[in-house]
């Protein structure tokens, strides 16, 4: 059940400086969701990071932010953060512009175990903006296609207008043979997709269970939903994954805020293994 | 083991002054007894004692002239370590961009913290997990810590919510101190059997006047602190502690302290293990200046666990509950120990007098798994 | 020949799985294949509910009109699915529009003629309303989750 480690910090006391990268391009993929292109610049030499890892985000005067990497772990140099705009910081950083500078630190957490998932289907859900945390394991796996099976992704957001990457979804169906399954959960007269719940997804692929590792990310009752379903189709505990969210102010295990039970989501998640944190999942106002 | 008279304490004062050491130590302020910087014993609270119970603390005059004899007051040695305001740096706009100046953390001053008591020395030790044990390393933490002296006092009076025997915190301390003393009084006599707990604790002791201790002194001493042991009136049931809390999330209980809870927020304040901040960003009026600091925070606060989608556990209930559950089990879990020391600062600081080893006892009393 | 590839049809049919053969062979005597283009309509909202299918392949959208909003869809049905529980109950009418949003193949279902062998053979009509309840209660489910709008940040709630 062990994953992937965090990999130690690249000096002592690097977890808590904050560097400046400049901003290099802003994408809008929805009304209030954005994906930042950042230029590392000088710490683009030594900064690596794992798919399913954080960085904080700091704008100037305004604070920090927890945001997850959503950019392809082998390009050093530039970094892909997709934020959903929500709160003060967020909106701080919906308004800079190409060319602006904002703070880093990081990166954080635990990562995806995708080393477990060599030679086996993989089965990926993601809900909502929980799809750009698992954008960099389908990097990651596509990079090496042929180490993994058959990647299934089932990707539910409220409505068409909501989708991110719709150009990469196609791209990944269309010409890195990923099953991609798209459901929205409501729809106007112009989608001719999926509408309904994103577990309702699962009636329309056969999984293998005994050779199927399942990564899940999205709001927590969308997470509980899915792994009902995989287990349901018969996925052993141990190879389910999901990705948890807490508040977030040091990202360092040293300010509280982030406890889920005993786990501290900045070091020990926040992607976990299902039996790591199954008998928290029911518990109420954890 | 050595002896040093009563008369004598002065020497070991000056001794760590001459050392280049700030003292810090009890002293009387606004009708308690804090920690603040020290330069005599005239400055200790000589024949000054404390009644406490839930909600309750008050200072009374003892009937003899102990340095110590009283037990903790509202403020614990964490002020001195992890100080509940620091600015962590200052920023500057330049160009598009800003330059970040980190605050001074190295070489802060050397600090001899004076009548450290063994529940507050194994309050020190759990924080020393929680900021210098793990992959990252709190430096402010640390530095403080580095250029601390620690001279404890063995408990040999108590007070009434503390119950350092039942987490095995005391009242004697067994390590972590450079110079420990244990205060007899008796026949006549007051003196200090002093032991020195490292290579530098030996060497004040070793400069300043004293003698060998006897075997009838260090009897005394021992005898002291057996007897504090069993003067503790209130107890807690530790036995598989951080299982039953598990197993009890959803006791009726958790109800019953959240009628009586105000979520003050004083019970984390004055914890010496508590560790949880947060930070605040602000900036001038100009802003083109802006500063970081940390502070304090507690788990009580209403937006402690807020996320995009709201709070986490709005209701005091699940807050009372995540704090003792942390203290007593989730810690176990986290760091290896139990997080709580005994030294009943939350049940006398307490506006509504909750007592935490009783609310251990109602939980494992009705035995009501979930 | 005809009759035979339909038992073939519904017996792989997920909805009908573990169906008594004579239970099976009421069906097929009420059932037929069929073939919807894209964009052809199976529903109309309001009419008498009288058949219900079985989906092979291709996509259905439900879809209802919000007056001001415009035609809303909020569910699709796909390989595998069942669509349409309304000829089992009274009034027996249609509650939306069911669209194909890609081309489908299905068995449809003559639901007068099943409703009366219900009432003849109790049997046979529990086997029907218990696989509808299993449906049904799925669907709701699903619904639930739908409505709860998982995806969006309550007014007042940001961080």
């Amino acid at each position: 059940m062990k994953h992937e480690t965090i990999p130690a910090p690249a000096a002592p006391g690097e977890g808590l400086r904050i560097h400046t990268v400049t901003v290099k391009k802003v994408i809008w993929e929805t009304d209030d969701t954005f994906t930042l292109q950042l230029d590392l610049g000088e710490m683009g030499e030594t900064f690596s990071f794992l798919p399913g890892q954080f960085n904080m985000l700091y704008v100037f005067g305004l604070g920090e932010a927890a945001i997850s990497i959503s950019s392809d772990a082998s390009q050093g140099g530039t970094l892909a953060h997709t934020i959903h705009r929500v709160g003060t910081v967020t909106s701080g950083l919906a308004q800079v512009k190409r060319g602006d500078v904002i703070g880093l630190r990081g990166p954080f957490g635990a990562s995806w175990p995708i080393t477990a998932a060599r030679g086996k289907d993989v089965c990926i859900v993601a809900g909502g903006i929980g799809l750009a945390p698992l954008r960099p394991v389908m990097y990651a796996m596509l990079r090496e296609r042929t180490a993994f099976e058959r990647i299934i992704l089932l990707y539910g957001a409220r409505s068409p207008l909501d989708l991110l990457y719709r150009v990469e979804l196609e791209e990944w169906a269309k010409e890195h043979n990923v099953e991609v399954l798209v459901t929205v959960d409501r729809g106007d007269s112009s989608w001719k997709g999926y509408i309904g719940v994103v577990t309702s997804l699962f009636s329309y692929i056969k999984l293998d269970a005994r050779a199927t590792v399942g990564y899940v990310c999205g709001p927590e009752t969308m997470m509980k939903y899915t792994i009902d379903e995989m287990e349901r189709r018969g996925l052993a505990e141990d190879q389910i994954y999901l990705s948890m969210e807490r508040n977030m102010k040091c990202a360092v295990g040293f300010c509280g805020h982030c406890q889920y039970g005993p786990e501290f989501i900045c070091k020990d998640g926040p992607v976990f293994t299902l039996p790591r944190i199954r008998h928290l999942l029911d518990k109420k106002e954890l | 083991m050595y002896i040093i008279d009563s008369t004598e304490l002065q020497n070991l004062l000056e001794e760590l002054i001459s050392r280049g050491y700030l003292l810090i130590g009890p002293t009387v302020r606004s009708g308690a007894i804090v920690y603040d910087s020290i330069r005599s014993v005239d400055d200790l609270p000589r024949g000054i004692g404390d009644e406490q119970q839930p909600s309750r603390y008050r200072l009374r005059r003892r009937d003899d002239a102990m340095f110590f004899g009283f037990v903790v007051g509202p403020v614990s040695w964490k002020k001195f370590l992890y100080p509940p305001r620091l600015t962590m740096f200052k920023a500057a706009k330049a160009g598009r961009g800003f330059t970040i100046t980190p605050g001074r953390t190295e070489n802060p001053p050397k600090k001899a913290f004076f009548g450290v008591r063994p529940c507050e020395l194994s309050g020190i030790l759990m924080q020393d997990q929680v900021f210098t044990a793990g992959t990252y390393v709190d430096r402010p933490y640390k530095a403080a810590r580095d250029n601390a002296f620690i001279v404890a006092v063995n408990c040999t009076v108590t007070g009434g919510n503390c119950f350092c025997a039942s987490m095995g915190t005391g009242p004697g301390a067994t390590k972590g101190f450079d110079i420990a003393l244990t205060e007899v009084m008796g026949g006549g006599k007051h003196y200090f059997v002093a032991s020195g707990g490292t290579p530098r604790g030996e060497e004040v002791l070793e400069a300043v006047p004293h003698r060998d201790a006897t075997e009838p002194e260090n009897k005394s001493a021992l005898d002291a602190v057996s007897r504090a042991a069993k003067s503790l009136t209130k107890k807690m049931d530790v036995r598989d502690l951080p299982q039953v809390l598990k197993d009890n999330f959803e006791h009726p209980r958790w109800d019953d302290v959240a009628g009586r809870c105000l979520a003050c927020t004083n019970c984390t304040m004055v914890c010496p293990t508590c560790f949880c901040s947060t930070v605040e960003d602000s900036t001038d009026l100009t802003g083109m200046h802006a500063e970081r600091d940390r502070r304090w925070d507690s788990c009580f606060t209403m937006d402690f666990t807020k996320v995009a989608g709201g709070n986490i556990r709005p209701s005091i209930r699940a807050r009372y509950r995540q704090w003792m559950t942390h203290k007593l089990s989730n810690w176990m879990d986290q760091f290896g120990t139990l997080g709580c020391v005994g030294c009943g600062r939350c049940i006398t600081w307490c506006p509504s007098g909750i007592d935490i080893t009783a609310e251990v006892d109602a939980i494992r009393g009705n035995g009501v798994h979930e | 020949m005809q009759t035979e590839n339909l038992a073939e049809i519904l017996r792989q049919h997920p909805f009908l799985a573990g169906l008594s053969d004579s239970h099976m062979q009421v069906l097929i005597d009420c059932a037929s294949n069929v073939r919807f283009a894209e964009g052809a309509r199976l529903i109309q909202e309001g009419e008498i509910a009288n058949k219900f299918y079985l989906v092979r392949t291709g996509r259905i959208a439900l879809e209802t009109d919000v007056n001001a909003r415009g035609k809303i869809r909020i569910q699709t049905v796909g390989p595998g699915d069942v669509l349409g529980w309304s000829w089992l109950i009274s009034p027996f009418r249609w509650h939306f529009n069911a669209l194909a949003v890609a081309e489908v193949r299905a068995v449809t279902l003559d639901g007068e003629c099943l409703r009366k062998k219900c009432e003849q053979d109790h049997d046979f009509g529990y086997e029907m309303l218990s696989r509808f309840s299993h449906v049904m209660e799925r669907r709701l489910e699903a619904t639930r989750m739908q409505l709860l709008d998982l995806y969006t940040i309550p007014p007042g709630a940001q961080a």
